[in-house]
């Protein structure tokens, strides 16, 4: 599986970095580090919808510390 | 407000212009002719003997901004019939300013024994034996020996453009670094840099809005004192208008160079950086043996790009920045499956003016990937700053950085010499070749005494103040 989170201009103000270091550390606790790669994308064309990540081929936006959990266990750990 | 420095550059511009409007309409092909009277109206000559000669040289100044010559592998070109042929003369005393005066100080500084005196005891220079060592200059009281080398000459530090057949300047491409020193300097634009804004164009194009393939456009950090009369919010929004898919920094790219460079300094004890492509082909080209030494990392733009292709395989990306030497870097087999073409700040000007832009009324968009670190490297003793800091985010406390920062191609020679010889006391050479570091570079709209303190201004305005932070999801 890939992810891909926005790291363009408009996200990485919104706080990308630290959906980076969510994913990162999610990753690590469930153990999926070997299985899921993670990127940065430079722009996922919904710059006022952000943060946008990319889960494979779909993108979901408005992602944020509040509904990390959902979201990750929503588009990751149910899919994996 | 000026958008240009000089006169030539305006002129330059205006051409690159016209060309990007027709090719823009698709009508170029069949309207190029018509630039010349377009860019020199009228019938009074304002440049040359006559508006012909203008013309004429605005015919080659299109087909600079259409590629050049495909065969001369430099992307620094001499159009022979713009040149003024200058006369070259070197150092000469100048009769009226020479007093003939008792102390003969001229005498004593040539060690050639160059400097006669005529019945007047004036001072004169025999041409036979001066050297040119400008010794003479230095010590007369009245500043009466002046040089007079051609100013494409004296501006290139390399000693790369001479005086060729019927007095036209002349590159020697075995020693030039396509640094563009001498394309900002010469007084009648005749000496120019190709332009790829066709291929940018055509890449605009074929995107289809950025849905057969997305375009970015990485933007160097030095941009952040260029278009002074806009904010960068709207020279952003600009860039998109133009029909790329977004703009990133290549301070980003200069991040992550910062922070594997520190590692690879540590490692090896010696390097120097490899960031400036002009002085990278320095050393190639005139310390062979320092070759080992250059830093393995590819360039900010090269990694930044790299980046971006790894996760968007079709992307096609422009450069955008100060460096003519970058239209050189972007060819290199190793840079090419990353960066597809390279403008420069005077081109990307062209660009929103062919599109009839007024960028001071657009909204603000933002540009905000790197770290303030990144950003610095747009002047000169940013890298080195940049490399001492990645080293304390390494958390490396038993090796110290001791890094020179070389301004201009004259103190990266110093630097080398030494190092080639083993005096040099530093352990790290930070390479910029033009003077001020990339914000002096010759595709700048303009050269000013402030652009030095907008890019440390730019730098603190970044959200993300430590390299680590700002590379986080991209480093494993």
């Amino acid at each position: 599986m890939n992810i891909y989170v926005c790291v363009g201009s408009s996200c990485h103000l919104r706080g990308s970095g630290k959906i980076v270091e969510l994913i990162k550390a999610a990753l690590k606790e469930n153990g999926l580090e070997e299985k899921v790669n993670l990127a940065g994308a430079f722009c996922l064309g919904k710059c006022t919808e952000g943060v946008s990540i990319k889960v494979d081929d779909e993108v979901i936006c408005g992602v944020c510390p509040d509904n990390f959990d959902e979201v990750f266990k929503k588009y990751v750990l149910d899919r994996i | 407000m000026r958008k240009f420095d000089t006169q030539v550059q305006y002129l330059k511009y205006k051409v690159l212009r016209e060309v990007a409007r027709y090719a823009f309409e698709d009508r170029l092909l069949d309207c190029f002719t018509e630039i010349p009277e377009i860019v020199v109206k009228g019938k009074e000559s304002t440049m040359r003997c006559c508006v012909y000669k203008e013309r004429a040289i605005v015919g080659e100044r299109i087909k600079l901004a259409m590629g050049g010559d495909k065969k001369n592998p430099n992307v620094i070109e001499v159009i022979d019939i713009a040149c003024d042929e200058c006369p070259v003369s070197g150092y000469n005393v100048v009769a009226d300013i020479c007093r003939g005066c008792i102390a003969h100080r001229c005498e004593d500084a040539c060690a050639k024994g160059a400097i006669e005196f005529d019945e007047n005891l004036k001072s004169h220079i025999n041409k036979d034996k001066c050297v040119e060592c400008g010794r003479c200059a230095a010590v007369c009281p009245y500043g009466a020996i002046v040089s007079r080398k051609r100013p494409c000459e004296r501006s290139c530090k390399v000693n790369a453009i001479h005086m060729g057949k019927d007095k036209c300047a002349e590159i020697d491409n075995g020693k030039c670094i396509s640094c563009g020193a001498c394309v900002y300097q010469c007084p009648f634009g005749a000496v120019v840099d190709k332009s790829f804004i066709l291929d940018v164009i055509d890449m605009l194009k074929g995107s289809e809005n950025n849905t057969k393939y997305k375009v970015y456009a990485v933007a160097a950090p030095a941009i952040s004192s260029q278009f002074s009369y806009a904010k960068l919010g709207q020279v952003v929004t600009a860039i998109k208008k133009l029909g790329f898919h977004s703009v990133v920094e290549a301070a980003l790219g200069a991040d992550m160079v910062a922070y594997s460079e520190a590692a690879e300094l540590k490692e090896k004890g010696f390097l120097t950086s490899s960031c400036c492509p002009a002085f990278v082909d320095y050393i190639h080209k005139q310390f062979p043996d320092m070759v080992e030494h250059i830093s393995h990392n590819l360039s900010p733009m090269a990694t930044i790009s790299k980046y971006i292709k790894e996760t968007d395989p079709t992307a096609k990306i422009v450069f955008i920045g100060p460096c003519t030497a970058k239209k050189m870097e972007f060819q290199k087999e190793e840079v090419r499956p990353y960066v597809d073409s390279v403008i420069t700040f005077e081109e990307l000007q062209a660009l929103f003016d062919s599109r009839d832009m007024e960028i001071n009324t657009f909204e603000e968009d933002v540009l905000d990937n790197a770290s303030y670190y990144g950003r610095i490297f747009a002047r000169s003793g940013g890298l080195s700053d940049a490399v001492a800091q990645a080293l304390k985010e390494h958390g490396i406390e038993d090796f110290k950085a001791d890094p020179i920062a070389c301004d201009g191609i004259e103190a990266c020679r110093s630097a080398l010499l030494r190092a080639s010889k083993n005096v040099l006391p530093n352990n790290f050479i930070e390479g910029m070749a033009c003077t001020n570091g990339c914000i002096g570079g010759a595709g700048c709209l303009t050269h000013g005494v402030k652009n030095k303190s907008e890019v440390d201004k730019y730098g603190r305005e970044a959200m993300e103040k430590t390299i680590t932070s700002a590379i986080g999801f991209a480093k494993k």
